[in-house]
């Protein structure tokens, strides 16, 4: 089971977090004059990164919130946690700044 | 190639075994093929089985960047059935379940198809409303399909548990008794001699790192780890991976990759006769001819590329087994294992054209697709050997998702599955 940090809470176990996948998606400020395969990619294309993996989780079990996290999906560790609003950190995926 | 056959078994007998020579070459690859298959598991192998087999095309290689049936072939729980609900998905995996009633026939090898019967169990009015729908929906598209009582249900399967002071009782089940199970490996190396026997190339340890396009942008062949291999028709069956390997071409797919579990307990002597799932607890059991129950678990929740995940997700499925099981609550638990499905947002696949002229995929299999192995195979190497979809798996397109014609057995399984 994973750890997580969350931003608010601190670093808790998995279970009481869901997963809310790839985090920095934007919807469409104006849905209707969007190309049918624009809104089918908003909708469907996911990056399904190899490697560091921007991602949403919520700490539903706990403070509720929202949060984003940087991930290795090789090694599924954990390389930052940041609030939602924040920009993702600049990080390689060894946890170099 | 050497036949299988009482006779050929009773000869070798005579030589004390000595004689049997391996059942495909180690095959290095050539300059260049007619049909290249990037991914060496059961869906890939069958493909170029059957180009070779039913479309002429024999100058063919499998390139598998491990060894061959060691990503999800391997690590299935070699569930066989076809009770779709949607008419797409049920002429696509009955034609699957047809092909696996003579498939070792076909290859002269024993895939060890065993058809059991596959029960469903519902444990809600809502569950028993949504599995007589597919009971009825099964029937109608010509797939065998039935609806037992609880008392007709553990007739079928001694060991269940039907008292009604459990959880989640039992209120009754499908059963699909042309369903069943077959042998996984077996699956991978059938297809693996036949194909090598027709004059294609398996070739391991050998990754794709890139694709070569002509001045068109059409595919002329492909960058590898043991050198460039021209060829002007690439399939991708790449599973969990196939998203990495499309990134290579620039193309990108409704696809996420979750690792998915299995595990399998210490033998035992017969006493699970069937194959028995409950979508709504969450418990797939059936048990292998060594004796060991096989059971299957869920995905974890996070894309992952780490073939594991975490224990609660055994935990959940081994606490709804138990209830359903009572006389298993003792049992050990041999090893898990995880492997890394790619999961289309209608949990329905993809067979297809790509956008690139001689690029062909066949992916999204999600959690399921080890039961379609020889039907997926066989309309992959339809397409690409015609350029164009064989009408079972015309729906199954990468442009339904644009064009809103999903066939959502997500919604109708309301679970992975």
């Amino acid at each position: 089971m994973l750890v997580i940090d969350c931003p608010y809470c601190g670093p808790r176990p998995e279970l009481e977090f869901s997963y809310g996948g790839q985090a920095h998606i934007a919807r469409p400020a104006n849905p209707a004059t969007v190309e049918t395969s624009d809104w089918a990619a908003f909708l469907y294309l996911r990056s399904n990164t190899r490697g560091l993996h921007a991602e949403r989780w919520r700490h539903v079990r706990g403070c509720a919130r929202f949060f984003n996290a940087l991930r290795d999906t090789t090694t599924d560790k954990f390389i930052a946690t940041y609030r939602t609003g924040e920009p993702a950190p600049a990080i390689d995926s060894r946890g170099d700044r | 190639m050497q036949k299988f056959s009482a006779w050929s078994l009773l000869k070798q007998s005579f030589g004390g075994h000595q004689g049997w020579q391996p059942q495909w070459r180690r095959a290095s690859p050539k300059p260049a093929y007619d049909a290249i298959i990037i991914g060496g598991g059961g869906h890939g192998l069958g493909t170029a089985y059957y180009l070779a087999a039913e479309h002429g095309i024999a100058n063919v290689a499998v390139l598998e960047k491990g060894w061959i049936g060691g990503g999800n072939t391997g690590r299935n729980t070699t569930i066989i059935r076809s009770n779709y609900l949607f008419d797409e998905s049920a002429r696509l995996y009955d034609h699957a379940l047809k092909l696996w009633e003579h498939l070792s026939q076909v290859l002269n090898y024993n895939v060890m198809y065993s058809p059991r019967g596959v029960m469903m169990l519902a444990h809600t009015v809502h569950d028993v409303q949504v599995i007589k729908r597919h009971v009825h929906a099964n029937r109608g598209n010509g797939v065998d399909n039935e609806w037992l009582s609880p008392e007709d249900a553990k007739a079928f399967c001694p060991p269940l548990n039907i008292e009604s002071n459990i959880r989640y009782p039992v209120m009754g089940a499908a059963l699909q008794r042309r369903g069943g199970t077959a042998r996984h490996d077996a699956v991978a190396w059938g297809y693996a001699r036949a194909a090598d026997a027709l004059g294609v190339d398996i070739i391991e340890n050998c990754e794709v790192t890139g694709f070569k396009r002509d001045a068109n942008g059409a595919i002329e062949g492909v960058e590898t780890s043991r050198g460039p291999i021209a060829s002007r028709r690439v399939g991708v069956v790449a599973a969990g991976h196939t998203s990495v390997v499309l990134g290579y071409a620039g193309i990108k797919l409704p696809l996420e990759s979750f690792p998915l579990q299995a595990l399998v307990s210490e033998p035992i002597k017969p006493v699970v006769p069937c194959v028995v799932m409950s979508n709504s607890v969450h418990a797939y059991i059936s048990q292998s001819d060594k004796g060991e129950l096989v059971i299957g678990a869920g995905t974890d929740a996070y894309t992952s590329y780490t073939q594991r995940g975490a224990l609660h997700v055994n935990s959940h499925t081994l606490e709804a087994i138990c209830e359903l099981f009572p006389a298993f609550r003792r049992m050990r638990m041999l090893r898990n294992w995880g492997g890394i499905v790619d999961v289309t947002p209608d949990r329905s696949p993809i067979i297809a054209k790509t956008t690139i002229p001689g690029l062909y995929v066949n992916c999204g299999w999600g959690t399921g697709g080890f039961k379609a192995t020889p039907g997926s195979a066989n309309v992959f190497a339809w397409t690409i050997a015609r350029d164009e979809p064989h009408p079972i798996n015309a729906p199954f397109t990468i442009e339904r998702f644009r064009d809103g014609f999903l066939i959502d057995e997500a919604a109708a399984a309301a679970v992975a599955h």
